[in-house]
């Protein structure tokens, strides 16, 4: 009964909308849902390939140096396809919310140019390095592969500064609805600036290194436990796992951040209708006519981790005004996306810790099923990790796309009829993922086929041989 | 500063047309190769040019887009706002043409190649033509200041239509005479023929359709016509000239400035819209100064462009020599 309450609660509410809002956020949630999952394989994928490089150069390790050369031509595909889904993104940002382009564009625009800019040198360099494995000198073509690494870091700390400036805008004035001036610095370096950016440089080397991690341990869970299996593991587990205690302590630094400065998110985030003291931190539930439901309560504790005391005092939804306040659903959304970080993370702690104990007792890298079994699904926890963190900061902005200046109903295009592109769009995305999948795959089993010793190691055979070849053309 | 930021987003548009035009016209020769034995020879030979350097072409669209929404956010999202269409279509080809060509390299089936190369090669078509006819519709003011002009008519009209045509030759012509002078260099003369040949039915039809589109603008845009004919008549005329020089070279089979011939042609023709069209970023009606974003934005674009200069551009020299000197390996 009060599901169905909610639901046609929800509906009155979405009436008051103009009717492109709900497919237009639609198609962004999942456009971006979508790219942000390429993005930890451009940032990070490309550092655990430059790791193992380096090993391979420094200790002439050949299973090291197979690894990175893989890693590159994996992170390559997802290069391109990351290239493709951003710029979709550029167009979507024009076509489906000139409210936001027209106004804020001269404002928290530049910091996409920065990104640009990054973007740029991470292109030229990843085709330098990608193509460069048999002609190249060995260190030279290790270098070229670092500005990859710096370029990408750069490029998605650029972005998150756009994003974060949306949750607490800064540095701009405003005059007849219009910027007519801009403090650069204080727009790209906003109050969410570093917290945000380093929480999610971090997540993109969680998820990386778990999702490299899984792809080796679901290979020893069917019995290749070869040393380059193991090194493969070890490289992506030990980065992710050695991050992921980090991480934590920049989240709950930057969940304070959050409950000083945006109270409305902390509120979702809390599932709290009402201001006060003694809040309790409330596991599930959701939010149904304003109040909480289903959830399980852990007294005193949301204020003790906001504040440090049981009697801190916590703003609740009936602090924000009635006009902007989120509806249940969205609260609902909020606070379940954030159980579902914490969750995640925590599991992924767990086998973090797990894997410490087994190694610390046998210093060797663990082969029990249970634990292989975890690991080959750790991957696939930690992008629904850092999915379920972009959903809280996302749809905890809401109703507002820039914080206290513009909502998403006046941003979003007055054209109508924004289901058949999104249709498109989902049709579109879909083919192409499963394209990507069906091309990684493919390459996984040339590479099984050709076997671990056969393959050509990079700087290894003499040129003749590589003439040879059939299909090899001679420099 | 308008004006300058102006400039440095017309600079990213002339790279595009010339790097990402030529990526896009290889895409209409692949198109065009014939099957899979008969295209083998110029279809490796696109994917060895182009595997490389692809992705650093393409980054051009990017900063043109973020030049031209933070520089100036108005004139965005009016054209944004008209042009959905085109832009949604140009947008679908890239995705398409981007993921076929990078699946394409690493699928080893004859069928699934097939599949990713016609993803590759329709897409090439359905972008420069969306691009160009973009192009018309600003350039013959069918975009209002506000935005939300006409979905359909605002590039569907002769000036649109010729934007786009011109478009996808142009690129066909600068893949022609790209792909003939790579194959030229790594000795494979019977391909360097093959390109040659279609290098000049290329420049051919480029130069009967920009004959055909003074007719078209003159009756459609005559305000960019008077211009063309005017103000940026010098730059029409260089651009004639080297296209002339272009077949000239092709005929007797020289190679050494022929690239850098058949660039200025095109490069020259972008350069006279821009003149043309200046001092207005729409039409005749939104001028580059009242389009401008404050100061301090145009400030830092500058500032990015100019590292830009400093940090892409000798990236992008290595990259292009790495390559044109086979460094870069792409089997």
């Amino acid at each position: 009964m009060h599901a169905l309450d909610a639901v046609l609660h929800g509906l009155a509410v979405a009436g008051e909308d103009p009717p492109q809002l709900l497919p237009a956020r639609e198609q962004m949630a999942f456009t971006l849902g979508f790219h942000i999952i390429l993005v930890p394989f451009g940032v990070a994928l490309t550092t655990l390939m430059l790791i193992a490089h380096y090993r391979g150069l420094r200790h002439g390790d050949k299973d090291a140096l197979l690894l990175a050369q893989r890693w590159s031509k994996v992170a390559a595909v997802l290069f391109a396809v990351g290239a493709i889904t951003g710029t979709v993104l550029s167009f979507e940002l024009g076509v489906l919310w000139p409210g936001l382009m027209g106004t804020y564009g001269s404002a928290f625009g530049f910091p996409f140019a920065i990104e640009g800019l990054f973007f740029f040198l991470e292109a030229i360099f990843v085709s330098i390095y990608i193509y460069g494995w048999k002609r190249l000198p060995g260190w030279a073509h290790f270098w070229s592969g670092v500005p990859v690494s710096l370029a990408s870091i750069g490029g998605a700390a650029a972005v998150v500064a756009a994003n974060s400036w949306m949750n607490q805008p800064g540095g701009i004035t405003m005059r007849d609805g219009k910027v007519v001036a801009v403090e650069p610095a204080k727009v790209f370096f906003n109050g969410a600036f570093w917290g945000e950016a380093v929480h999610m440089l971090l997540a993109a080397y969680i998820v990386a290194g778990f999702a490299v991690a899984s792809v080796y341990a679901t290979g020893m869970l069917r019995g290749r436990r070869s040393r380059y299996h193991r090194t493969g593991f070890l490289i992506g587990f030990v980065t992710a796992a050695c991050i992921l205690p980090v991480q934590m302590l920049v989240g709950d630094t930057l969940a304070r951040q959050v409950f000083n400065k945006e109270p409305a998110k902390f509120a979702a985030i809390e599932l709290l209708p009402t201001t006060g003291a003694h809040v309790p931190e409330t596991l599930g539930g959701v939010l149904i006519d304003g109040k909480v439901r289903y959830g399980l309560p852990i007294p005193d504790m949301a204020s003790l981790l906001a504040g440090f005391t049981p009697s801190t005092t916590i703003k609740g939804l009936d602090a924000i005004p009635a006009d902007v306040r989120p509806d249940d659903r969205l609260v609902s959304i909020v606070h379940l996306a954030f159980d579902v970080m914490i969750g995640t993370a925590s599991a992924l702690l767990a086998l973090a810790v797990w894997f410490a104990w087994l190694w610390w007792r046998r210093r060797t890298v663990p082969d029990s099923p249970w634990f292989l079994r975890a690991c080959a699904i750790s991957g696939i926890v930690a992008v629904i990790c850092l999915e379920s963190g972009w959903i809280v900061t996302e749809v905890g902005r809401q109703p507002w796309t820039v914080v206290g200046h513009l909502l998403t109903r006046d941003a979003v295009t007055t054209q109508g009829n924004l289901w058949p592109l999104f249709g498109s769009v989902v049709v579109l995305y879909c083919a192409v993922g499963v394209a990507a999948v069906w091309v990684l795959r493919s390459m996984k089993r040339r590479w099984r086929d050709e076997g671990d010793d056969s393959v050509e190691v990079p700087y290894g055979p003499a040129p003749e041989l590589a003439g040879a070849r059939p299909g090899k053309k001679e420099q | 500063m308008p004006d300058l930021i102006a400039a440095f987003l017309f600079i990213g548009v002339i790279a595009y047309s010339l790097l990402g035009g030529a990526d896009f016209g290889a895409g209409f020769w692949d198109l065009t190769a014939g099957g899979a034995a008969r295209g083998r020879g110029p279809r490796h030979l696109i994917d060895t040019s182009i595997g490389p350097v692809w992705e650093a072409n393409h980054t051009w669209l990017i900063y043109c887009l973020v030049m031209l929404w933070t520089g100036f956010p108005t004139a965005f999202t009016a054209i944004t706002t008209t042009l959905y269409l085109p832009l949604i279509l140009a947008a679908l080809g890239i995705m398409l043409r981007g993921a076929g060509f990078a699946f394409r390299k690493n699928s080893l089936r004859t069928p699934e190649q097939r599949l990713y190369g016609a993803a590759f090669a329709l897409s090439s078509l359905l972008t420069p033509y969306s691009f160009g006819a973009i192009a018309g519709a600003i350039a013959s003011g069918r975009v209002p200041t506000g935005g939300n002009g006409d979905a359909l008519t605002s590039w569907n009209n002769p000036t649109s239509v010729l934007g786009g045509v011109l478009a996808v030759v142009v690129c066909a012509y600068l893949a022609a005479i790209y792909l003939h002078v790579a194959a030229h260099r790594s000795k494979e003369a019977e391909v360097a023929r093959y390109f040659r040949s279609r290098a000049l039915a290329a420049a051919l039809v480029t130069g009967l359709v920009s004959v055909v589109g003074i007719f078209i603008l003159h009756a459609d845009a005559p305000r960019l016509f008077h211009q063309l004919s005017h103000r940026a008549l010098a730059l029409v005329i260089l651009a004639s000239l080297s296209g002339i020089a272009g077949i000239v070279l092709l005929r007797g089979a020289r190679t050494d400035v022929l690239r850098q011939t058949a660039a200025a042609a095109v490069a020259l023709i972008v350069c006279g819209w821009g003149v043309a069209q200046y001092p207005y970023l729409l039409g005749t009606h939104l001028t580059l100064g009242a389009a401008a974003s404050p100061t301090a934005t145009l400030k830092v674009l500058l500032g990015v462009a100019c590292a830009a200069a400093v940090l892409i551009l000798p990236s992008l020299v290595l990259l292009f020599r790495l390559a044109g000197r086979g460094r870069l390996d792409t089997g």
